[in-house]
């Protein structure tokens, strides 16, 4: 077939037609074999500027299109639509780069001149190579699947099934809920956290549409959106949840005592144990590194006890696999670990706390029923210090980020405190409030006059044990002196870190990670929930530090993505995949090796590619020593066509 | 109308190198050089590819033959490929290219593999620019050049 071929340069405005003589390059162009539209002009994509193209395309008969301007991360779909509407395939519309690679980051207009026009003339011979491809259709897999159920992943499947889509929500630990279980009351309306979480983890339980899997973990995952494949590792279940009656003759017997994780080591707990009150799953669970039943010479007390036979030590951990259309990740925080700061003395002195800690002690559901008590002699603190950016804004030390929720809780704790202990004083270190949020200025404000809150303007240097005091060393910056204080507890608001696990969830799932470990989104503007792998969405604190309303309306961002997504029949699928040219192939299965996706197999001595499972990543044709292989529009011949367009 | 450093530029060699760049990192890496507007030698010319374990030996072999001075192949980091296990395809195959370069008498410096980020496009300008600081102490490739 002739080449018709055409070339569109565009000027950005001055973003490129400051460095770029675009006219030359369109100029220049024209004379090339097979082009016959050459043009510049000051917006393509701008309407009359796609009006252009589609004329051109009709006006010139074009078999092929390059479009000379920014990324085509930006605008390649802009163009491919265009194309269409002048019944050019989309993919015989290429983008060159001139923009990003070129105009911008050189100043010499001769040299980004030349430079713009090697570019674009790759560009063109690659389009000449071009075949007229047209998306594969692939069927969707309506369900999904929830990586961590806190309030993130909570609302995430509740959002999901509320659309009518099954879900598959998947949590490491024992109970649904996540940290957001463990808080006693919400900034900054002081709302019990469990009255207004509870509701919804019934919600959970008993919708018929959610498989809960709890103590399960996603091992490994394969296929592509709309159609994953998701193994599911789930621990062995020593507790039939649905033989147990939650009747507590196991733990009395239990001769193990460990620290309660729910209770963020305030209080023990028995190898086998019920995570707390309102847990879903409701039942009894066995942690298999504390019990010595796993072993039946040692113990077996909790089996013998168990009257309705629900304790078996014999079971093993399960692998499920599931197919799975989109998934939402929601993994949580932790709080960077107090073991980082020796010098507030946090694991050293009992009542030096976490900021969960000091919620286990708030709230009506901990050790101490609400009773605001020092660990170490259950004596009530008349002074307590709270350190804000423990951990956050510390380039040097910690964490070089704010993680944006402690100002408020910091403000909370000191108010429950004041509540609980009214002739009590609290001290607050602080480098700035930052306080952005619905009633949220007004309750710090209040926490300072209502509660007599002293806030304090500076860092603590250091704190240490004496006299049964915590001596806190530290600065008044505004007062511009050093302060001490004798105080009977103090009380950390450290930094929120991505929940351990999270860099492993997210190589087994190949979405990236940013700079502090955190979920990498799409775009941190226009693709705020969206992962860089297509049918992956982030909600929650997995993707950065945030509060809870934050976290659900991410959520149901989230949700709703997936909703769309899976709303339809079929997912258009890149037809740029692998071909074999039969021919030339001789079966030596270099490329089956090669293909990451088990997408090849031999037919009949030859490799055959699934259209569907390739994802044209090439590795097939870089190992082929035949040249029997390409990936569709990216082939060899158009790479060494594209190297000489270059060197000429 | 003297210009010192005009005159040098004019006389000083500049290579000509092909940049191999799969697209998901390196392709988007030195987009966000183009974004952050860092300024670096245009020497090198970008060809976006799927993925660095799509390139071919042929492709180096080609654009030597056609005459570049540098090829350059720029991927993933190790464990970030976009496709799972490309970059370490290209990793072990583009060794054995070095180690073939060096046999055939070219100098294995004018081969460079790196891995930039989607999130390095300070790391993309240096490597260009450090690529073509290299190439201009070795001057014009002339072994593999094809005679035309």
């Amino acid at each position: 077939m002739t080449k018709r071929t055409g070339v569109f340069v565009c000027h950005c405005g001055k973003n490129i037609a400051a460095t770029v003589d675009v006219k030359k390059v369109a100029q220049d162009l024209a004379k090339d074999d097979g082009v016959v539209f050459s043009e510049d002009y000051v917006y393509m994509c701008s309407d009359p500027g796609q009006t252009a193209v589609i004329d051109a395309i009709k006006d010139n008969d074009l078999n092929g299109m390059v479009i000379s301007c920014c990324s085509p991360t930006l605008h390649e779909k802009t163009f491919r639509d265009a194309s269409e509407l002048g019944d050019l395939y989309a993919f015989q519309c290429e983008i060159a780069n001139i923009r990003e690679q070129c105009a911008w980051v050189h100043n010499d207009m001769e040299v980004a001149t030349e430079k713009a026009l090697k570019i674009t003339r790759a560009s063109v011979r690659r389009v000449q190579h071009n075949q007229a491809l047209e998306p594969i259709g692939v069927p969707v897999t309506r369900r999904a699947l929830v990586v961590g159920a806190g309030i993130a992943g909570i609302q995430a499947a509740l959002d999901l099934t509320d659309a009518g889509l099954d879900v598959i929500l998947v949590e490491k630990q024992a109970t649904i809920g996540g940290n957001m279980l463990k808080l006693s009351e919400t900034f900054p309306t002081l709302d019990c956290s469990q009255c207004i979480l509870s509701p919804k983890m019934v919600s959970v339980s008993k919708n018929s549409k959610i498989k809960l899997m709890t103590e399960s973990e996603v091992e490994s995952i394969s296929g592509f959106v709309g159609n994953f494949k998701v193994k599911i590792k789930k621990k062995a279940e020593f507790v039939d949840p649905e033989l147990c009656k939650l009747r507590d003759d196991c733990t009395p017997v239990c001769p193990v005592a460990v620290p309660n994780e729910y209770d963020v080591g305030l209080t023990n707990r028995r190898a086998i144990h019920i995570p707390f009150a309102q847990a879903i799953p409701a039942s009894f669970t066995l942690d298999e590194e504390a019990c010595l039943g796993l072993d039946p010479v040692v113990c077996g007390k909790c089996e013998e006890v168990c009257d309705v036979g629900a304790i078996d030590y014999d079971k093993k951990p399960t692998v499920t696999e599931e197919d799975i259309g989109a998934i939402v990740v929601s993994t949580g925080f932790d709080l960077y670990g107090m073991e980082h700061m020796g010098e507030f003395g946090g694991g050293r002195y009992p009542d030096v706390l976490d900021g969960l800690q000091f919620e286990r002690l708030c709230s009506a559901s901990g050790a101490t029923e609400g009773d605001i008590l020092r660990p170490s002699d259950h004596k009530v603190p008349k002074e307590v210090v709270f350190i804000q950016c423990s951990g956050s804004r510390d380039p040097e030390n910690h964490c070089a980020y704010c993680s944006k929720i402690c100002c408020m809780y910091t403000a909370k704790h000191a108010t429950l405190y004041k509540h609980h202990v009214p002739d009590g004083q609290a001290y607050i270190f602080y480098i700035d409030i930052r306080s952005g949020g619905k009633g949220y200025e007004e309750f710090v404000q209040r926490s300072m006059e209502n509660d007599g809150v002293i806030y304090l303007r500076g860092r603590v240097s250091k704190v240490y044990e004496k006299d049964g005091k915590l001596k806190v060393m530290g600065v008044d910056t505004l007062a511009g002196r050093n302060v001490e204080i004798n105080a009977d507890m103090v009380v950390l608001a450290q930094a929120m870190e991505p929940s351990k696990g999270t860099a492993e969830i997210a190589k087994i799932l190949k979405i990236g990670r940013d700079k502090d470990g955190f979920l990498a989104e799409a775009h941190p503007k226009l693709k705020p929930v969206e992962s860089v792998t297509a049918g992956i969405f982030l909600a929650g604190a997995a993707q950065g530090p945030k509060d809870i309303p934050e976290t659900v309306s991410q959520a149901g961002a989230a949700a709703s993505k997936v909703i769309a997504l899976l709303s339809k029949d079929q997912l258009a699928h890149s037809p740029t995949v692998a071909k074999v040219r039969d021919p030339y192939c001789t079966g030596c299965e270099m490329c089956v090796d090669a293909c990451p996706y088990d997408a090849i197999a031999l037919v009949d001595g030859k490799a055959h590619v699934n259209e569907v499972l390739c994802e044209g990543c090439g590795s097939c044709a870089g190992v082929c020593v035949r040249a029997a292989i390409d990936v569709k529009n990216v082939t060899q011949l158009q790479v060494h066509e594209m190297i000489s367009a270059i060197m000429a | 109308m003297s210009n010192p450093s005009k005159v040098t530029k004019a006389e000083e060699f500049e290579p000509r190198i092909v940049a191999f760049l799969c697209k998901w990192c390196s392709s988007a890496g030195s987009d966000l050089a183009g974004v952050s507007r860092i300024q670096y030698s245009a020497n090198a010319t970008p060809i976006t590819i799927p993925c660095s374990g799509s390139v071919s030996p042929m492709f180096i072999l080609s654009a030597f033959n056609k005459g570049a001075d540098g090829v350059l192949i720029s991927g993933c980091h190790p464990g970030d490929c976009h496709y799972m296990e490309g970059n370490y395809l290209a990793r072990r195959k583009l060794y054995l290219v070095k180690e073939l370069l060096q046999f055939i008498g070219l100098e294995s410096e004018r081969f460079r593999m790196s891995w930039v980020s989607a999130a390095e496009g300070a790391k993309f300008a240096e490597v260009v620019d450090e690529f073509v600081e290299d190439l201009r102490v070795l001057g014009p490739q002339n072994r593999l050049k094809a005679k035309r």
